[in-house]
């Protein structure tokens, strides 16, 4: 069979990536840098009978895929910053109801209207921390444009799987970035659909089995009555107060993530054997620290790349083991230092750590890279 | 054994949080046997809500049910119909839930013209955060944040949900449960994005805060000022000034937003 290999946009590869993990709904609300994703579910998905919707907002965006999930729907939105800021209180209720769904946020400059068309790395702590309460959550963050589409097909799994939104923490650098790459051949890449309940419907518990990973739950019209609600509730979804089912669900929440880190984080290594500087970078910025550090081998200079590709739930073991191995570790990102934090929170071992950043909406450059590189290896 | 028993949950959910002489038991009690009447399996119906004291019915009532944040159960309950459109979607909301904070979505629901049936339980005032003013109390109106009184004027939501597109629309009282049920079945068979208001009393706090009585006082004034869109029409204006008026205020047959999409579908797979 021929391969089908296209010259594609990241916000495209992103849109495929949606179709091959049997996306089957998207609803959303236009916005820059983002909207090819849109664009491109609104002429693919009727073609495979699925459902495309553009909603008055972004609120209504994330609503209605949260509607049409419930109801048994592969579901996911797009938007950007501005958007994603409006989508934080049902993002939050996807948690809670554990819904699972898919959000593209193809970050831009902020903040608020900030840089339509200009790129960076700063919606990284909104990801994490955006909506009210505790509860922790999923975040993957593809460099290239062949990875924006496998790491859409994972986003998929894992909303399946985890029972819950899960964010793709585009940047318009990549979104936007063409390149070649092969679409993957049905079958190439695993999809993961929840299974159904077998129980008759008086047994079933929405989520009562004890499998807040990977087991089954029913949709709406299915046969099993269910109730959801955003209020903490009861292993039948019901509404609760009593203090051990509030405790069993925020448990049950945090379980979900802490319990399967090692399955969830992704962290690429390159040239990090016998590194004595190590690069950290995502997105973007990982292209041009990749660049930077094969320039600086070309020179003898012993660095290194780790670039996560899951950057929420933040891969501290890797990082941690990382930290205590280097002489020097540089963050770069395209933010004035929410990866860099996350560095400083991890550094018990007081290993020398240098941010390069650049937030000007224009790309952290690999010579910028190369320099700090250069700089801490005298 | 009550008919309505049988669509309800009890045991688990009951009694309810409503306020002793609330009217939304009596709004309840009329969508159960509209679609008792309807023969509707309890498997097929889907009831969406937003926040607020209307919106805590899901729970009371069988069906599958989704009670969402505020004033967006119109985009959940569209994202529902949309992706399955054999479901009934019934969307439960109030007049702080669909006409303030869900504003946007009420008009946009109305233009879009999906297949939901919407009761929007009027009671002209926040009554779940404590008796607040609402887009329907009435300008002059007292609410806790309008001590003395409103200064804002109010929504008619059947003239807005008509302006906006909606297929039907339709007033009831609940002192008049019987005519309720029937503008509620005659809304659930209607094609298209469909709207009963229903007047629903709060003696708690709009009545308490107006001096209006208690829950029967409330409900006698409801029966003296209500008068049917029939009669109306024949009335001079300054009789029916000032009264509510109930019935079926636009019934238009319509090709609802679920169908047309469908038709996309079908061109999309050059059939």
């Amino acid at each position: 069979m021929n391969k089908d290999i296209r010259l594609l946009q990241g916000n495209e590869a992103c849109a495929l990536g949606a179709i091959y993990a049997g996306c089957d709904f998207f609803g959303g609300y236009p916005i820059t840098p983002s909207t090819e994703i849109a664009e491109d579910m609104a002429l693919m998905l009727p073609k495979k009978g699925g459902k495309f919707i553009q909603m008055e907002d972004e609120i209504a965006g994330i609503g209605t895929i949260l509607g049409a999930a419930a109801a048994g729907a592969k579901a996911m939105t797009a938007t950007s910053g501005p958007g994603f800021s409006l989508m934080m209180e049902l993002l939050g209720y996807g948690c809670m109801a554990e819904i699972p769904c898919v959000i593209v946020n193809v970050q831009r400059g902020g903040p608020s209207t900030g840089l339509p068309t200009k790129g960076a790395q700063a919606d990284m702590m909104q990801a994490r921390w955006g909506t009210h309460g505790d509860h922790p959550t999923i975040a993957l963050c593809p460099s290239s444009v062949e990875e924006s589409f496998k790491l859409t097909v994972k986003a998929f799994n894992l909303a399946e799987k985890f029972r819950m939104p899960v964010i793709l923490l585009l940047d318009e650098f990549i979104g936007h970035m063409r390149e070649k790459m092969e679409v993957p051949a049905p079958g190439q890449l695993a999809v993961y659909t929840h299974p159904q309940p077998t129980v008759s419907p008086a047994e079933y518990t929405h989520y009562g089995d004890g499998s807040s990973v990977g087991g089954p739950y029913a949709s709406m019209g299915s046969g099993y009555r269910f109730n959801i609600t955003g209020l903490t509730h009861d292993p039948h979804g019901f509404p609760t107060g009593r203090a051990d089912e509030i405790q069993w669900k925020m448990d049950r929440l945090k379980e979900k993530i802490e319990g399967h880190r090692p399955e969830l984080l992704e962290v690429d290594q390159e040239f990090m054997d016998d590194a004595e500087i190590a690069v950290f970078a995502y997105g973007g910025a990982a292209r041009s620290a990749q660049q930077a550090i094969r320039e600086a081998r070309a020179k003898g200079i012993k660095a290194g790349l780790v670039r996560p590709t899951t950057i929420w739930p933040f891969p501290d073991q890797a990082l941690e083991e990382v930290l205590r191995r280097v002489k020097t570790m540089i963050v770069a990102e395209i933010s004035q230092g929410q990866l860099l934090g996350e560095i400083q929170r991890l550094n018990q071992t007081h290993t020398r750590v240098v941010p390069v950043q650049r937030y000007d909406g224009e790309m952290l450059t690999p010579n910028e890279v190369l320099n700090a590189i250069a700089e801490v290896s005298k | 054994m009550h008919p309505s028993y049988e669509m309800l949950r009890p045991g688990k959910k009951f009694p309810h949080v409503w306020c002793p002489g609330c009217g939304h038991g009596i709004v309840q009690g009329a969508i159960i046997r509209a679609v008792q009447k309807l023969g509707w399996s309890r498997d097929e119906m889907v009831m969406v809500s937003g926040i607020g004291c209307s919106s805590r019915m899901p729970v009371y009532v069988d069906f599958n049910s989704l009670h969402t944040a505020h004033g967006r159960a119109l985009a959940f309950a569209t994202g529902v119909k949309l992706h399955n459109p054999k479901l009934h979607v019934i969307v439960i909301t109030g007049d702080g839930d669909a006409l303030a904070i869900g504003g946007n979505h009420f008009i946009h629901a109305c233009r879009r013209n999906a297949d939901l049936t919407v009761i929007l339980m009027n009671n002209n005032i926040y009554g779940m955060t404590g008796g607040q003013y609402s887009p329907t109390t009435p300008i002059g109106k007292r609410a806790s944040t309008a001590p003395y009184g409103t200064a804002e004027r109010d929504f008619d939501p059947c003239a807005l949900a008509k302006a906006a597109g909606a297929a039907f629309t339709a007033r009831g009282v609940a002192y008049n449960a019987l005519e309720l049920e029937k503008l509620i079945e005659t809304a659930l068979t209607r094609k298209g994005f469909s709207l009963v208001e229903a007047i629903s009393p709060c003696p708690t706090l709009y009545g308490r805060l107006n001096k209006e009585g208690n829950a029967v006082k409330m409900l006698q004034w409801q029966k003296a000022n209500t008068i049917n869109i029939k009669a109306a029409e024949k009335l001079p204006v300054e009789q029916t000034a000032g009264k509510i008026i109930t019935g079926i205020f636009h019934d238009q047959e319509t090709v609802p937003y679920t169908e047309i999409y469908d038709r996309i579908i079908h061109k999309a797979q050059g059939k």
